[in-house]
């Protein structure tokens, strides 16, 4: 039977910009008083006056309607300020919506922060009871777990030392421990396994894994790793401006949160004058439009892409330029280039389209974008660029099933390329 | 489908406010343990990586006995005479100690506070009932002195004569934890917002103190004592009915006025229910404006 662990009816979260709380009567007063003389308010920062206007009302979340069943893991995503925190927070009863109606089943086992209520001068073992209380744990069920929990977090040497002696990794496997051996029917998670090493991430990923789908607990996990969430979840809601925007499968989620990232998601580009840096403005011989065949940007770790190109030659001879495309990481750092092997040959005031295809089977999924370069080689063999588009397509690869062993692939340590398997020679 | 819907009963609905009414005394009662908690770790935290320990809790009471015995008794004159000065101030001072502590610590809650409260659903109610509690504890340790000093006055004839009225004492207790939790859950309900009334609680205490008879004797100040003048308005303070039948419990010393104990009582009745009402009610959104 399906039951719904968290029903969320028509809910909305609403904040007043600009001095929200903590202000005094007399401060409260003055903006009152300067309002109703139509004077600027004396109060307001400097600067926020232009876009924002003091004391209007803005939606952190709009109109949510939602449903969790039991046992299903649901992975939320969205940008900073997308909405996601504030519905867990109303989710955990940290704080109420404006309106709507969030119904729940069950005990809620919330991590909105890791280890909340930790004592620093308390121990390990005094701050599982403290942390397990707060999480709503009685003390019986607590002593029933002690063990387990001690176990699971890997610091039973150091559970009768003052937590404040602890590693900020030690303190969180201490933390995400107990939350996860609470008697909850929902356990909301968000993000706080970023801390953790390697290792004890996936613990906690496979823990969560099985409490969804053996214990039969409901999951909402938070994350802006999108292999977490891969890994964990069965279906993946995108938040946007505070309404879901997408719910539904995983993969498809990630790429709708992805496409909405970066515009130039798209399968065709049709250049115009002010994607060029100035430098490059006006080129004799122009690219027109970029068009990716098959894809929407979306790929899978594995695939190449196919490119349709267009290049106008605005010069009264005939031209040949070589096409160099630069693959970058979203956060700028360079992988490789590619490069035709021939020149292209444009008659004067033609327009050529032209396919490539660019091999990427050894990028690993993560986000990349290209640069488009038309240059020439002179007579000593330098080149000299003749168009330069930076940055104009992106693309996204995602992990195929089983790539890495399903782990996350760490970019920071391993780079971008794979490069195979290990093959045993005999 | 909506019909299916209908049909499951969910354990929490959660609405944009609460009502003026919706305490949930229940789910205090069902987080107890955490209550438990929380006076053990506020008490142990207080002490710790300190020599003394909890002897603390003994030191400071002491001290300021020492103070008034000196200032208010030897000084300006204000002890009663008849019984040893020294013990006259410790009851009372222990007694104010407890009152003083309570009221100064919840009406802190929501701000104190705010950190876990704004990652963790719990009553927010355990707080303020956690704090009086464990200041009970500090209390019990003075409490252990003060009967081993009346005794000491009691078996060398010292004018010290401890009655059957020492029987009130958690009554007492319970009364002076239940106004002074009142008062305190309504300023933290009121400085969620302005913290302005926050300034005062100190300052305030302060002058309440000299509003009691902690630090001089009632009786002996004309304006105060029964016909006097400021009786009346004077014992509306529902702290002196306390200290009085505390102080004649233990010391044999003053007079009870039973009328005045009874409006003590309806006063913090009221002050606490008021308190309660407010402070549900602003608990569940108090975290947009801390």
């Amino acid at each position: 039977m399906e039951e719904l662990a968290i029903k969320i009816e028509h809910v909305s979260k609403q904040y007043r910009l600009g001095a929200i709380g903590g202000g005094t009567l007399r401060g409260d007063l003055q903006s009152w008083w300067a309002r109703k003389r139509g004077r600027e308010d004396p109060n307001s920062k400097i600067g926020t006056r232009t876009d924002v206007k003091i004391g209007e009302r803005f939606l952190a979340l709009d109109d949510i309607n939602l449903e969790i069943r039991k046992g299903e893991a649901v992975g939320i995503i969205g940008h900073n300020g997308a909405g996601k925190s504030t519905l867990l927070k109303l989710l955990s009863r940290v704080t109420a919506p404006t309106t709507g109606k969030i119904s729940i089943d069950g005990r809620i086992a919330s991590m909105l922060e890791v280890g909340t209520g930790f004592h620093p001068e308390l121990t390990g073992r005094e701050n599982v009871y403290m942390n397990g209380a707060i999480l709503g744990m009685t003390k019986a069920e607590i002593d029933k777990k002690f063990d387990e929990i001690v176990e699971f977090s890997e610091v039973a040497q150091f559970i009768d030392t003052p937590v404040k002696r602890y590693s900020s990794g030690m303190y969180v496997k201490l933390a995400f421990s107990v939350a996860a051996h609470l008697d909850s029917e929902i356990m909301i998670m968000d993000e706080v396994l970023a801390v953790g090493d390697m290792a004890f991430q996936k613990k906690c990923l496979a823990k969560m894994r099985s409490a969804a789908k053996e214990e039969g607990r409901a999951v909402l996990y938070v994350s802006h790793n999108m292999n977490t969430i891969r890994t964990l979840c069965d279906r993946c809601i995108v938040l946007d401006h505070g309404r879901i925007i997408f719910s539904g499968a995983v993969e498809e989620a990630i790429a709708v949160y992805m496409g909405h990232d970066s515009r130039e998601f798209s399968n065709c580009i049709v250049v115009n004058p002010n994607m060029r840096d100035p430098q490059w403005a006006n080129p004799k011989v122009a690219i027109e439009e970029i068009s990716a065949m098959d894809t929407d940007g979306i790929l899978t770790y594995g695939d190449s892409l196919d490119l349709g190109i267009k290049v106008r030659n605005y010069e009264e001879k005939d031209a040949q330029v070589f096409l160099r495309i630069m693959i970058k990481t979203s956060s700028g750092t360079p992988i490789s280039m590619s490069s035709t092997r021939e020149k292209i040959t444009i008659p004067s005031g033609a327009e050529v389209a032209k396919r490539f295809r660019l091999n990427m089977s050894q990028l690993i999924p993560a986000i990349y974008s290209l640069s488009f370069v038309l240059y020439d080689t002179g007579d000593l063999g330098a080149d000299r660029n003749i168009d330069v588009l930076r940055d104009i397509y992106s693309f996204s690869i995602l992990a195929s099933p089983g790539f890495n062993h399903g782990m996350t692939w760490n970019s920071q340590w391993w780079g971008h390329v794979s490069i195979g398997d290990l093959e045993p020679v005999e | 489908m909506d019909q299916q819907m209908q049909e499951q009963k969910f354990s929490t609905v959660i609405t944009p406010k609460n009502g003026w009414f919706d305490i949930n005394l229940k789910e205090v009662w069902k987080y107890r343990d955490l209550i438990v908690l929380f006076v053990k770790r506020n008490f142990v935290s207080q002490y710790k990586q300190t020599i003394l320990g909890p002897a603390w809790a003994f030191i400071q009471p002491f001290l300021t006995t020492i103070v008034f015995t000196l200032i208010f008794g030897n000084i300006a004159g204000l002890a009663p005479g008849g019984i040893p000065s020294f013990v006259f101030y410790f009851s009372g001072t222990i007694l104010w100690q407890y009152f003083s502590g309570c009221l100064s610590t919840t009406a802190n809650t929501f701000v104190a506070n705010a950190n876990t409260m704004g990652k963790v659903y719990y009553p927010r109610l355990v707080m303020p009932i956690s704090t009086v509690l464990s200041q009970l504890i500090s209390f019990g340790i003075q409490f252990v002195f003060l009967i081993a000093f009346v005794l000491y006055y009691t078996f060398t004839n010292q004018g010290v004569h401890p009655n059957w009225w020492i029987l009130m004492t958690p009554v007492l207790l319970l009364q002076l934890a239940m106004l002074s939790m009142g008062f305190g859950i309504i300023i933290s309900s009121v400085t969620t917002k302005y913290r302005d009334l926050a300034k005062l609680v100190g300052f305030g205490v302060q002058l309440w103190m000299y509003g009691s008879p902690v630090a001089y004797d009632m009786f002996s100040m004309a304006a105060f004592a029964p016909g006097g003048k400021w009786h009346t308005l004077y014992m509306c303070n529902p702290v002196t009915s306390l200290i009085n039948i505390f102080r004649y419990g233990y010391l044999g010393f003053g007079t009870i006025e039973w009328h005045f104990y009874g409006i003590g009582w309806i006063t913090t009745i009221i002050i606490l229910f008021f308190g309660v009402i407010l402070f549900s009610h602003v608990e569940k959104t108090f975290m947009d404006t801390v």
